[in-house]
């Protein structure tokens, strides 16, 4: 028996390496016959308000630069920032800290007498973790400001203790409604919040691109059900209840979804939900033959929704809070991380170039910091800052992207 | 980005629907969604069920086995025959479509059967040798399960770049889905053909060996009574061997078929819920049983698309899990029973 099976099993390998000798010899080139590899990215497109209305982007300012007049002079101090480094959730906070680090650097190498130092502290995104870290945060006498911390959970979970340290807090990220109905007076947020998102989206889908009849899909998570619920309510009848579809995050075949999708012929299907989920479900929708525009938001803005879907994503329209990377910003991120400015980039880095020029502008204590904040008025690379007594912005924008 | 909700009724409202119309409508292509699921179900049921026959061992780390065969998959179609990932499907004809996909398999074969016996040589054997209590078995299969899970996150990139790490693999897609004809109103895809026809062949050669072949004879005769086996000489180590590179081969099997339904599914943790699936159509079948993880397999497939026709897309899971309690109960056995050896299964 010993012989027999190793006999076979030899001839079995040796098999399968004649064959695989075979292919290597005719090493195929991908082109041709198939279909190119295509280059699509993500573009943004217009910021709309919350009615769905176009809103033309300021043009006559410029964003402000964190070099300053290269002549300010503090003491040693440093900002804060707070957010997942590590783990699942790392790529936005990542994104935020090299946002916040290009801003510093950039300030420090302008004025030689006022180094300011980044303290990057990692929450795992994890409201709990994030409640350990937020007293190391406030002990550190010589921390005036924070960029941070990144997610909603989180920022829920240390806000008091912020407050009561009367340390600035920026989020670059945070975008729950409630987080600015808790009283916190150190409390900022850098970008609009869900309850703009999805009233912006439904009104832009009806209003100004006149879809008549959506299919709204969500993916029964916090977020997603969430925001796909605010874009059912704000669309009415437009949101065709034949096609009101639940999936389950982790998710992957999605061909009972499009058989109902199918048979609803809409003009544009919603999908409240991450990347992972959308681009398999955008890929059978087209290979099922729905033809209607893919909708999506922040959740699914993420250049791996391009790379997965291929050619399937093509068109598809994306919204998000979250201002784009553009001009000589994204130029000078990728020269110093070796990557594409990603979401929540540009917000780390206004967020941080506000809390420099506090600094710069002899701003060297907390209560100090917090004051410049709050009066602060001026143009970033994503939008114009200026905060209302419950720190949310003044106007709040949401961006439109499309995949092309 | 948020993880709260906007609305917290909207949140709290968990929308189960009860839609048997639905079920009438789409009865045939369910049917045959499900049958295709149902097939890769059962490919992979059968590592859990041959190691449990013979071992009484539930091999939580088949689930990798199976994870490692997709990436296995990838890495033939992408290094070996040179196809560039790019999201978009391929078109290169029927005969030589079918070549590609038939190396791609047997690579991915190959690779989850060389990891399924290197865990047995690694994980297994070592314990059997200090005579180990089958709770030690039950952890050190999970412990595996992990091991390998993490190295394809944090390990593999580090080793070949581009693969493993936190996002999926960027697929390499060679058959586009296209109907193909029509069963009563159900559309067929060249996806779900491939699919049903390969699981058929690999299943019938299965069941060949194991109830035909000298070998098969060994791991029913093993799984039935080692002792009397070893002194008939029977090699008891040998056919436990075999039995996991069968698994292995069969995982392998499922896992390219599986990239083939579901072209973003190439990530670490892919294999984890289709492997509880897998197992639980291992149960339900009757675990021991070759033939009765291959009717579970067929059955859950089937099964769940219709619940989640009925309740919703996002019960699927669920229905799957309900199912298996419900069968449980009146048949703790599973529907074919048990045992490798006594029956004639």
């Amino acid at each position: 028996m010993r012989g027999r099976v190793a006999r076979n099993v030899f001839a079995l390998g040796s098999a399968g390496l004649v064959v695989l000798g075979i292919a290597g010899c005719n090493q195929s080139k991908p082109e041709e016959g198939g279909t190119a590899p295509t280059d699509l990215k993500i573009v943004e497109q217009v910021q709309i308000d919350e009615q769905g209305k176009e809103i033309k982007a300021d043009q006559s300012a410029a964003a402000a630069d964190p070099a300053g007049d290269g002549k300010a002079t503090c003491p040693p101090v440093s900002i804060a920032m707070a957010g997942a480094l590590n783990g699942p959730d790392a790529a936005l906070g990542i994104n935020i800290k090299n946002g916040v680090q290009m801003a510093i650097d950039k300030h420090n190498a302008a004025n030689q007498g006022c180094q300011v130092q980044l303290k990057p502290f990692d929450t795992e995104g994890d409201p709990q973790k994030a409640t350990a870290i937020a007293p190391q945060i406030v002990d550190d006498q010589y921390t005036i400001g924070l960029v941070g911390p990144a997610f909603s959970g989180e920022t829920k979970a240390t806000g008091t203790v912020f407050d009561q340290a009367g340390l600035v807090a920026t989020t670059a990220s945070a975008t729950n409604p409630t987080l600015s109905e808790n009283g916190w007076k150190t409390f900022f947020r850098g970008l609009a919040n869900d309850a703009v998102q999805g009233p912006a989206v439904a009104n832009y889908m009806k209003n100004t691109l006149g879809y008549k009849k959506i299919c709204v899909i969500d993916d029964s998570t916090d977020y997603g059900l969430g925001l796909a619920s605010a874009v059912r309510t704000t669309l009415g009848p437009v949101a065709d209840s034949g096609c009101n579809i639940s999936v389950k995050k982790g998710d992957k075949d999605f061909s009972a979804a499009v058989t109902q999708v199918k048979g609803a012929s809409p003009d544009a299907v919603f999908f409240g939900g991450y990347y992972a989920e959308a681009a398999p479900l955008v890929q059978q929708l087209k290979d099922g033959g729905v033809t209607a525009t893919f909708v999506s938001a922040d959740g699914t803005k993420d250049p791996q929704f391009v790379s997965q879907a291929g050619e399937a994503s093509k068109d598809a329209i994306l919204s998000c809070p979250c201002g784009p990377a553009t001009g000589t910003f994204a130029d000078e991120y990728k020269k110093k991380f070796n990557t594409d400015a990603g979401t929540y980039s540009a917000e780390g880095y206004d967020l941080g170039t506000i809390l420099v020029k506090g600094i710069d502008s002899g701003a060297i204590t907390r209560p100090a910091l917090l004051d410049f904040v709050k009066n602060y008025d001026g143009q970033g690379v994503a939008r114009k800052y200026q905060w209302t007594p419950t720190g949310e912005l003044t106007t709040n924008l949401i961006w439109i992207f499309k995949v092309q | 980005m948020i993880h709260e909700c906007v609305d917290q009724y909207a949140c709290l409202a968990a929308n189960i629907n009860f839609n048997l119309e639905g079920l009438r409508i789409g009865f045939w292509q369910l049917t045959i969604d499900g049958l295709s699921w149902g097939a890769i179900y059962a490919l992979v049921a059968v590592g859990y069920t041959l190691v449990f026959g013979v071992l009484r061992l539930i091999n939580f780390a088949h689930s990798e086995i199976f994870m490692l065969g997709m990436f296995g998959a990838y890495f033939a179609l992408d290094v070996i025959m040179g196809f560039t990932p790019s999201g978009n499907a391929y078109n290169k004809g029927i005969a030589l479509t079918v070549l590609y996909l038939g190396i791609a398999m047997l690579f991915a074969m190959l690779v989850s059967g060389s990891a399924a016996v290197g865990l047995e040589f690694v994980a297994y054997r070592p314990l059997r040798r200090r005579n180990a209590r089958s709770l030690t078995f039950l952890i050190t299969a999970i412990g595996a399960s992990f091991v390998m899970q993490e190295f394809v996150h944090f390990i593999l990139p580090h080793i070949i770049k581009g693969y493993g790490g936190s996002n999926a693999q960027q697929p390499i897609i060679l058959v586009q889905p296209k109907t193909q004809f029509h069963i009563f109103s159900a559309t067929v895809s060249n996806v779900t053909i491939v699919i049903i026809v390969a699981a058929l062949i690999l299943a019938l050669l299965t069941d060949y060996a194991i109830n035909r072949t000298k070998f098969g004879r060994g791991i029913r005769a093993v799984a039935q009574d080692s002792t009397t086996a070893t002194l008939m000489g029977v090699s008891r180590e040998r056919i436990i061997m075999t039995t996991f590179l069968i698994g292995g081969l069969l995982a392998g099997a499922a896992a390219l078929l599986y990239t083939l339904k579901v072209p973003q599914g190439i990530i670490y943790s892919g294999g984890f819920l289709l492997g509880i699936k897998a197992f639980s159509a291992a149960v339900l079948g009757g675990i021991g049983n070759l033939r009765g993880a291959l009717l579970g397999g067929l059955l859950l497939g089937i099964m769940e698309n219709y619940g989640q026709a009925v309740f919703g897309t996002q019960w699927r899971d669920v229905v799957a899990f309900v199912l298996l309690v419900l069968v449980l109960l009146f048949r703790p056995t599973g529907i074919l029973g048990e045992s490798l050896g006594k029956a004639r299964a």
